[in-house]
């Protein structure tokens, strides 16, 4: 058994069970941590199969980014978990029936999923070489150009969660004072001070 | 495929010695630490008087306002590491689509700006 296979091993089944424990362990915070260890061995596969890049993004976006994100978001929900767990035998009923609803349309899916003869030639065929070129520069050498509708639509679709996150969160407290430093750097002596004479013995 | 595993070598050791770090520590706390708790020593302390209420509370949706924009940005770095890796080679038609792709992303940074949610307060 090489390395590799031995590797492969390790983070796959790291991977499986860190997953398991994102949806079993009680502690929201707790899933988010196992969400972070899932998403590491996932980038440890992407660098076993070449996809170099994919994994550093995972590591960079989705650990760097997405979990601290989902972390803000277990921690601003102030869930009451005992009130949580007394309504879950309300809804089991419900929820055991959308997954298994969601189950069969899987099922069907991939019932119905073929692989077509040619396909790994056609995926391969947009591709340069992969044993000359590193993934890194394949993937900047297609998706600027090739894709370029893609791309453009990704920049977008960016733009779009930017405003769309300003307009729904940013509120200005207006009871507050701010600090103004252009106001302050033109603020003109003459009309900010008062000399007075003022005479002595007598108060102002 | 292998000669980029070869690469990765010594980070999967690192990676094994962290791991095997981490538990040796771990097991050795839970072997051979002296453990003799009572209700004291284990309830929150928080300055000698009792604590107030729960840890968890609200956060201000400002955090995540910061977090978000700061993962727009995070991609909009990522599209730029492949443009830059392969820049000697790449078309014009390529070169210019980057470029609109920051023009559009320095528009909504501009709004972003103007609209002060870079301004904590």
């Amino acid at each position: 058994m090489t390395v590799a296979v031995l590797a492969f091993y390790a983070f796959s089944i790291v991977g499986v069970v860190a997953a398991l424990m994102v949806t079993l362990s009680r502690n929201p915070v707790h899933s988010v941590l196992w969400l972070i260890l899932t998403f590491l061995s996932a980038a440890g596969l992407m660098v076993l199969l070449g996809a170099e890049f994919v994994a550093m993004l995972l590591i960079i976006v989705y650990v760097g980014a997405v979990a601290v994100l989902f972390l803000f978001v277990v921690m601003m929900l102030d869930v009451d978990f005992a009130e949580l767990k007394s309504e879950m035998v309300k809804y089991m009923p419900l929820g055991l029936l959308v997954a298994v609803v969601v189950l069969i349309q899987l099922g069907f899916g991939l019932g119905a999923w073929a692989t077509s003869e040619g396909a790994m030639g056609l995926r391969q065929a947009v591709t340069p070489d992969a044993a000359v070129t590193e993934n890194t520069k394949a993937l900047g050498l297609l998706m600027y150009d090739t894709y370029l509708y893609l791309f453009q639509l990704s920049g977008l679709i960016l733009l779009v969660a930017m405003i769309g996150a300003i307009v729904l969160t940013l509120r200005h407290r207006k009871d507050i004072k701010r600090q103004n430093v252009l106001h302050q750097m033109w603020r003109d002596p003459a009309k900010a001070l008062e000399m007075v004479d003022v005479k002595p013995g007598q108060g102002l | 495929m292998d000669t980029l595993s070869s690469d990765y070598l010594p980070i999967l050791v690192l990676l094994a010695v962290a791991v095997g770090l981490g538990i040796i520590l771990i097991l050795a706390a839970a072997v051979l630490a002296v453990r003799n708790p009572d209700p004291e020593k284990v309830s929150a302390y928080e300055c000698g008087f009792n604590a107030f209420d729960d840890a968890r509370m609200k956060f201000d949706v400002r955090f995540y306002l910061v977090s978000i924009l700061f993962i727009i940005f995070d991609l909009e770095v990522a599209f730029l590491f492949p443009w830059a890796v392969a820049f000697a080679d790449i078309s014009m038609l390529g070169f210019w689509s980057m470029m609109v792709f920051l023009a559009v992303l320095t528009v909504g940074f501009a709004y972003e700006w103007k609209k002060g949610a870079l301004e904590w307060a």
